[in-house]
């Protein structure tokens, strides 16, 4: 016996809608939280990414125990937060003797973990760290410039996969229209080996230059860090084939109340509802000027006169 | 200066970038870093050159492209991205045609746009097509007339309201189906979930009973006193809170009674003895129970009767000492003839 639940509120409705699986996707939600052992290092790389990324982030601050990522069993938990969070990227912080400073980064394909990247975080440098003016720094939620820089980028294979999973974390939301007075931050990484990359954060400053295009100039601002790749594990191929799928261009919505024509071009038609002459409110209604008023004022004055008239006289 | 002019000499040759606008994002292929400068701030400085050269990039061709004024600032319209970055979701399938779609496409039957509002002819107004005061509301009907074909002593208005029901169930079922057969080619819609409701009930089987917490709780406890010990050395699980009776379940008589009419040592030997002894159990009448329930019958009606009529209470006294003496004749019955027996 089956029975048909479905959301008795407006707004959960919404929320479910908003859940679904799209033709074209828009920005993936990241999930941040750590394992049984972390260091005050990777706690601040991990709120200051969470900081970077307020508007589409989750950040948990309990201990997990039972999520290993690299291991068969360990992803259940990942999953089950990455179902009830919506979240498709997830960074995990873990510190032990072996990995120091360790940073999971991987991402979900309905749900299911796709790929990770293991990296270990050194050279660390807060926010707080930094001295700039303060005018220039970027505002949360802004779109960044991601620039990527050396060879070990194509040629190495972890670094490949590195340079994949970092773009899908640091780009925001994938938008069609950008304002171009909103972009103020950039994001640097830099392949200095083969199995190190020196990431950065910077605030943008557009100088004017003679042509239409500004000249930039990049301020260190905000959190820089070496990462060294230490594990990785690529999706699987019949996984990657199906992730990588996407649709062909669905044919245009039609516009309601559009037509073109060869001769005339496009038509849209405008309904206007029946204008209720009778109903309309007058605009100066100012209550001084209404003519009954003013006529009781008048024989008030009068009556006043009147009056004063006949006392003067008595 | 000069050299910075040879540098960009150089870096033009290798100037291909890998420019992706859509995602704002910029490649430098060919930037190899052979040997690390030895202090740090010196890589710093040569990431951020790297970094300028590339965003700059970008930014050449962003600006270039056509913007519009808006409030804030230029808006422009980005190019899709370049770079295919794995989907996080699968692909949203089509909801397949529903049962009434797919026969309305072999007929041929085109969806008619229906108005809200719908003339009644009956109030001369107009109302609603369904809802609160609605057209053709069953209790609107004055009179229905009747048919060659109606069975006498059918409601016809009950009958019409049987036939909505079971119209409304229909569909409901069917819009299960519909439901059902797009879940297993994957395309619910979104807000939809189908939920398996209880076990159906088999037979003549009721549906099994809940158990309540407190049920559940002394559950342990009564399997308990079946043990030799009631229980007392048993392991208990973390958190097993102790039974509530316990030890074995038992009943000790007071020590000093008299041995009379009351005597309740005597009665529960005389029970066990009556349940070992007996041969023809499905003879054996409980005498006493018989009695009990004769008595309790007749001190009803008798109070009934009183109720009626009015009276006092001497008539219940009445009937005390023959309830005493009858039941005496009762219990000497089956032990005087056991006695004979066992002689």
């Amino acid at each position: 016996m089956m029975k048909i639940k479905t959301p008795r509120n407006g707004r959960v409705r919404r929320e479910l809608e908003k859940r679904a699986p799209k033709l074209v996707e828009t920005g993936k939600k990241t999930l941040i939280l750590q394992g049984t052992k972390t260091s005050g290092i990777l706690n601040g790389v991990l709120s200051e990414i969470y900081h970077l990324k307020k508007g589409g982030a989750v950040r948990f601050t309990r201990k997990n125990d039972n999520i290993r990522p690299f291991e068969s069993g360990g992803e259940t938990s990942l999953e089950f937060f990455s179902l009830k969070t919506d979240c498709s990227i997830f960074v995990y912080g873990s510190h032990s003797k072996k990995r120091p400073n360790n940073l999971v980064i991987g991402r979900m394909y309905d749900h299911h973990v796709y790929d990770l990247v293991e990296v270990g975080v050194e050279n660390f440098k807060s926010i707080e760290s930094f001295t700039y003016d303060k005018k220039m720094a970027p505002r949360v939620g802004s779109k960044p410039f991601i620039a990527f820089v050396g060879e070990g980028f194509e040629n190495v294979d972890e670094l490949k996969h590195l340079k994949e999973v970092l773009l899908d974390l640091l780009r925001g939301e994938v938008v069609e229209n950008i304002n171009l007075a909103g972009l103020d931050r950039a994001y640097v990484c830099t392949a200095i080996s083969s199995n190190k990359v020196y990431l950065t954060h910077c605030a943008l400053r557009l100088k004017k230059s003679g042509t239409v295009v500004p000249r930039m100039e990049l301020v260190e601002v905000g959190l820089s860090m070496d990462l060294v790749v230490r594990r990785h594990r690529l999706p699987n191929e019949g996984l990657r084939k199906e992730a990588m799928r996407t649709a062909k261009d669905q044919p245009k919505k039609k516009i309601k109340n559009v037509s073109s024509d060869a001769i005339e071009g496009t038509i849209g038609k405008i309904y206007i509802p029946d204008q209720k002459v009778g109903d309309v409110a007058l605009p100066n209604k100012a209550k001084g000027v209404k003519r009954e008023r003013r006529e009781a004022k008048k024989k008030e004055a009068n009556e006043r006169a009147s009056k004063k008239h006949k006392e003067e006289s008595e | 200066m000069a050299m910075e002019m040879e540098m960009e000499m150089e870096m033009e040759s290798q100037k291909p970038f890998h420019v992706d606008v859509g995602n704002l994002l910029a490649f430098n292929p060919f930037r190899s870093f052979p040997s690390l400068p030895a202090s740090r701030d010196e890589l710093v400085k040569e990431c951020l050159q790297e970094g300028t050269k590339l965003v700059q990039a970008v930014a050449d061709s962003l600006f270039n492209l056509p913007s519009t004024e808006d409030v804030d600032g230029p808006l422009v319209k980005l190019p899709p991205p370049t770079s295919k970055l794995p989907r996080e979701k699968h692909l949203p399938k089509p909801k397949p045609p529903t049962k009434w779609e797919e026969f309305a496409k072999k007929k041929g039957i085109q969806n008619r746009k229906k108005d809200k509002v719908v003339w009644d002819e009956q109030t001369g107004t107009w109302k609603r097509r369904f809802g609160y005061d609605r057209v053709n509301d069953d209790k609107d009907i004055p009179i229905i007339e009747a048919k060659m074909t109606d069975e006498p002593g059918v409601d016809p208005f009950a009958k019409r309201q049987d036939d909505k029901k079971k119209r409304v169930e229909k569909q409901e079922k069917n819009r299960l189906q519909n439901l059902k057969q797009a879940a297993k080619i994957g395309a619910l819609p979104s807000h939809v979930q189908l939920a398996a409701t209880s076990l159906p009930i088999t037979g003549t089987q009721a549906p099994p009973k809940k158990v309540t917490k407190d049920e559940l709780g002394n559950v342990a406890g009564m399997a308990a006193t079946s043990t030799a010990s009631g229980g007392k050395f048993d392991r208990k699980l973390p958190g097993e809170k102790p039974a509530k009776k316990q030890g074995k379940h038992r009943k000790f008589l007071p020590v000093v009674e008299g041995s009379g009419i009351g005597s309740r040592e005597k009665e529960q030997t005389e029970s066990v003895l009556n349940k070992l002894i007996s041969k023809h159990s499905h003879e054996i009448l409980n005498v006493g129970k018989a009695v009990t329930m004769y008595n309790v019958k007749k001190e009803k009606k008798a109070r009934n009767k009183r109720n009626q009529e009015g009276k006092s209470s001497s008539a219940t006294n009445k009937l005390k000492p023959k309830k005493q003496l009858q039941k005496k004749t009762g219990k000497k019955g089956p032990v005087s003839s056991k006695k004979v027996k066992a002689k």
